[in-house]
C-alpha cells in the first residue's frame, strides 16, 4: 500500500519542512514517524516506506527504529489513546484498581482498541506527574488524580462523544492523529489554553509566600 | 530551620507565566553576551552549580571541557526526557516557565560556542511540548534567538524535539544516538560528548533545570548561589513530594534541606499513618527509612548514607504498602526499558523480574533472597551504562532494610498487605 498523490503531496511538505530544522537530515526520523502517525493513527507500511524515501534510509532501518519506541504503534490506536500509569507510585496509590476496572469495563487489554475504535489502553510508565497520582494520560495529556469512577466515566464520554478536557492542557481534548502532528514538531495553537502550573505544582510557592519566604536578594 | 527559596517556581502561580509577558525581558541573557564566554564558564564554575539531571557532574567544568577554537561546531543539547520514576520536576517547569529554560540555553550555548541547540523532551507530554515550542517561537519572533541575538553578531538556532517513549534516552549518549535518528542505545565512554557528542562533535547535554538555573547565577552572581546550600553542594533545587503525604508538590529548596523539614511543610505522611520507606532521587536511588528523616538532602550526605541524591525524587510510603510490590514494579519497568544492548542488564533484569514475581506471590524461598542479590551483583558495574545499576537500588535496598518482610511472604504463602488500604481512597 501507498499514499495517493494528493496525501504524498501534503505529507512531503511538512516532511521538508520537519527536515529542514536539523543539520543532518536523519535526525529527522523520530518526528517524521510522528508525522506518519498523524496521518494513520500508527506507523504504517506505507508510512515507514516513506519515512525511509525521505530520508535515503532502507526500510529496514526505519522498521528498526520504529519498533524499538513504545509511542509508535504497530497497529491503529483508537481516536482517544488512554495510558494508565502502572509505575511503583501510581500503582500504589490506586493506578493498579484503575487499571483493572478499567480493562474489564472497556473489554479490552494493554495496546488494544475498542471495537469502535475511538479508545485504545495502555499501561504506561512514570508520565512524571507522580504528585498528581494516580495518573492517566489520553493522547499524551495530563489527566490528574484519577479514581476508578473517574476513569470509567472519563472513557464512556470519550466513546460517546462527549466533551472531555484534560486536567492540565488546553480546553479541547485533540484526537491522537492531531496530537501526533504536534509531536512531529508542526504546532497547533494550543500552547496559552490552560493554567501555568495547578494544585500540587504551586504547593511550595503557596507555602513560601504564606511564610515570606524567598530567595536571598 | 530551612526555609523554601522560589526561583525557578516563583513565577508560577502568574496565569501568563508561560509567556515573555509573565517571564521577564531575558536581561540575564543580554548581559551574559557582552561577556567573555569564558568569563561565564568560570562563573557557573564558581557558583558551585551541579547537573541537576541526577548524577551531580559539576556544570562550569563539564563546559570547559569543550575544546575551544577546534573549527568544529559544537553543539548544546538539553536533556528534557524526565522519566526516572517519582522524578517530576522538569515538566511542571517547562509547562510554567519555558523562557527560564530558553534563556538559559542562549547563556549556555553562547559560552560553550554552540550555535545550535536541541530540546530533546519526552513525547508522552505534548502540552508541555507545545508550551516550549511556543516560548521558543516568542524569542525567535522578539530576535532573541536566530540570525544576531539581540542585533548581536551571535546566531543561535533553537530545535525542539520530541521523543517516543523510552527511558534510556535519559541517557545522555542513547539520547544523543536517538536525537541523530537511531534507536536509542548508549555508547561506549570515552570519548565523552565533549569531544565527540552529537554528529561527532564537541556537544554539552545539560539537564533542563541546570540550564534554566543559569540565568539567575548570571543576573545575581556566583556568590548569590554558592550562598545558598552546603559546602559541596550549592544553590537550590526543586524537592518533588509525591505519594502518601498530605500536600504532595514542588518545593523549590536549598540543597541539604531534610525530609524532616520538607515533610512538615508538605503537612506530614497522610493522616493517621507513619512513614516506612522513601526514595531520595527516583526509583534508581536506593530506599530510605524512617531513620534516614534528618539526612541533609545534598550529594554528600545522602552519598554517606548509602543512596544518591539523584533528581531529588521523593516519593514517600507509609506502612500500608509492601516493600515487595514496590520493588517488583520498579524491577518491571526497568526489564521493560533496559535497551537490550548489553547482556547483563538485558537479562539480568529479565530474571529478577521472574523471581521477584515468585516472591511477591509467596512461593519463593530463601534462597530467593540469595539469587536476586547475586544477580544484582552481576548486573551492578558490568553494565554498559547506568539504567543496569539504577535496577540494583531497590534490589539491594530493599533487601537490606526489609529482609523480614520478604521472608513473611513466604511463611504466609502471599502477600501480608491489602493494596486496597495503601489507595488514594482506600485511606478515607
Amino acid at each position: 500500500m501507498t499514499y495517493s498523490p494528493e496525501v504524498r503531496e501534503r505529507l512531503e511538505l511538512d516532511a521538508k519542512e520537519i527536515i529542514g530544522k536539523y543539520p543532518k537530515a536523519r535526525s529527522a526520523l523520530l518526528p517524521l514517524l510522528h508525522l506518519v502517525q498523524s496521518e494513520d493513527g500508527y506507523v504504517s507500511d506505507a508510512g515507514q516506506e516513506f519515512c525511509a524515501e525521505m530520508l535515503g534510509l532502507s526500510k529496514a532501518e526505519v522498521v528498526g527504529v520504529s519498533t524499538f519506541y513504545t509511542m509508535y504503534k504497530r497497529k491503529p490506536a483508537g481516536d482517544y489513546h488512554v495510558g494508565v500509569c502502572i509505575n511503583t507510585l501510581c500503582a500504589v496509590m490506586g493506578g493498579d484498581q484503575i487499571w483493572e476496572e478499567l480493562s474489564e469495563h472497556t473489554g479490552i487489554g494493554h495496546e488494544e482498541a475498542t471495537s469502535d475504535g475511538k479508545v485504545s489502553l495502555e499501561r504506561i510508565e512514570c508520565n512524571a506527574a507522580c504528585d498528581f497520582a494516580p495518573v492517566m494520560m489520553v493522547n499524551w495529556e495530563f489527566f490528574d488524580n484519577q479514581t476508578p469512577e473517574s476513569a470509567k466515566q472519563l472513557v464512556d464520554d470519550l466513546r460517546a462523544g462527549k466533551p472531555v478536557v484534560p486536567t492540565r492542557g488546553p480546553g479541547r481534548l485533540c484526537t491522537f492523529k492531531e496530537t501526533s502532528r504536534v509531536l512531529s514538531g508542526l504546532p497547533d495553537e494550543l500552547a496559552g489554553e490552560g493554567p501555568s502550573a495547578a494544585g500540587p505544582s504551586l504547593e511550595g510557592l503557596r507555602i513560601a509566600k504564606a511564610n515570606g519566604w524567598e530567595a536571598p536578594k | 530551620m530551612t526555609t523554601l527559596t522560589p526561583v525557578l517556581t516563583k513565577n508560577w502561580d502568574l496565569p501568563n507565566s508561560f509567556t515573555l509577558e509573565g517571564y521577564g525581558d531575558y536581561s540575564a541573557a543580554r548581559s551574559a553576551l557582552a561577556m567573555d564566554p569564558d568569563a561565564i564558564i568560570q562563573a557557573v564554575k564558581d557558583s558551585g552549580l551541579r547537573g541537576r539531571g541526577g548524577a551531580g557532574f559539576p556544570t562550569g567544568m563539564k563546559w570547559g571541557f569543550i575544546p575551544q577554537g577546534d573549527g568544529k561546531p559544537h553543539y548544546l543539547v538539553v536533556n528534557a526526557d524526565e522519566s526516572e520514576p517519582g522524578t517530576c520536576k522538569d515538566i511542571p517547569l517547562m509547562m510554567a516557565n519555558p523562557h527560564s529554560l530558553i534563556e538559559g540555553v542562549i547563556i549556555t550555548a553562547f559560552a560553550i560556542r554552540a550555535n545550535y541547540a536541541f530540546i530533546y523532551i519526552r513525547g508522552e507530554v505534548v502540552h508541555v511540548i507545545r508550551r516550549v515550542q511556543a516560548a521558543v517561537r516568542e524569542a525567535y519572533e522578539k530576535g532573541y534567538i536566530g540570525r544576531g541575538v539581540f542585533g548581536s553578531g551571535y546566531d543561535l538556532e533553537i530545535v525542539v524535539h520530541s521523543g517516543a517513549g523510552a527511558y534510556i534516552c535519559g541517557e545522555e549518549t542513547a539520547l544523543l544516538d536517538s536525537l541523530e535518528g537511531f534507536r536509542g542505545q548508549p555508547r561506549l565512554k570515552p570519548p565523552f560528548p565533549a569531544v565527540a557528542g552529537l554528529y561527532a562533535a564537541p556537544t554539552v547535554v545539560n539537564n533542563v533545570e541546570s540550564i534554566a538555573s543559569v540565568p539567575s547565577i548570571v543576573a545575581n552572581g556566583a556568590e548569590w548561589f554558592a550562598g545558598m546550600g552546603t559546602e559541596k553542594s550549592k544553590g537550590f533545587g526543586i524537592f518533588s513530594l509525591s505519594g502518601h503525604v498530605t500536600r504532595p508538590g514542588q518545593y523549590e529548596a536549598p540543597l541539604g534541606i531534610t525530609l524532616r523539614e520538607l515533610l512538615d511543610m508538605a503537612g506530614g505522611i497522610r493522616e493517621g499513618h507513619r512513614l516506612k520507606f522513601w526514595t531520595p532521587g527516583g526509583s534508581s536511588t536506593p530506599i530510605f527509612t524512617d531513620e534516614h528523616l534528618d539526612v541533609p538532602l545534598d550529594f554528600e550526605s545522602v552519598g554517606a548514607k548509602g543512596s544518591m541524591l539523584g533528581t531529588r525524587a521523593l516519593q514517600i510510603f507509609d506502612e500500608t504498602t509492601c516493600v515487595v510490590r514496590a520493588t517488583l514494579r520498579w524491577t518491571e519497568f526497568y526489564a521493560h526499558e533496559s535497551c537490550g544492548k548489553c547482556t547483563p542488564c538485558r537479562e539480568g533484569t529479565f530474571w529478577l523480574k521472574q523471581v521477584l514475581k515468585r516472591l511477591e506471590k509467596g512461593q519463593g524461598t530463601e534462597d530467593d533472597l540469595t539469587t536476586i542479590t547475586d544477580i544484582a551483583d552481576n548486573i551492578l558495574g558490568r553494565s554498559f551504562c547506568a539504567l543496569g545499576d539504577g535496577a540494583t537500588s531497590p534490589i539491594y535496598s530493599s533487601v537490606q532494610h526489609f529482609r523480614d518482610e520478604y521472608l513473611k511472604h513466604f511463611e504466609i504463602g502471599g502477600c501480608p498487605f491489602d493494596p486496597a488500604l495503601a489507595t488514594v481512597w482506600g485511606a478515607k
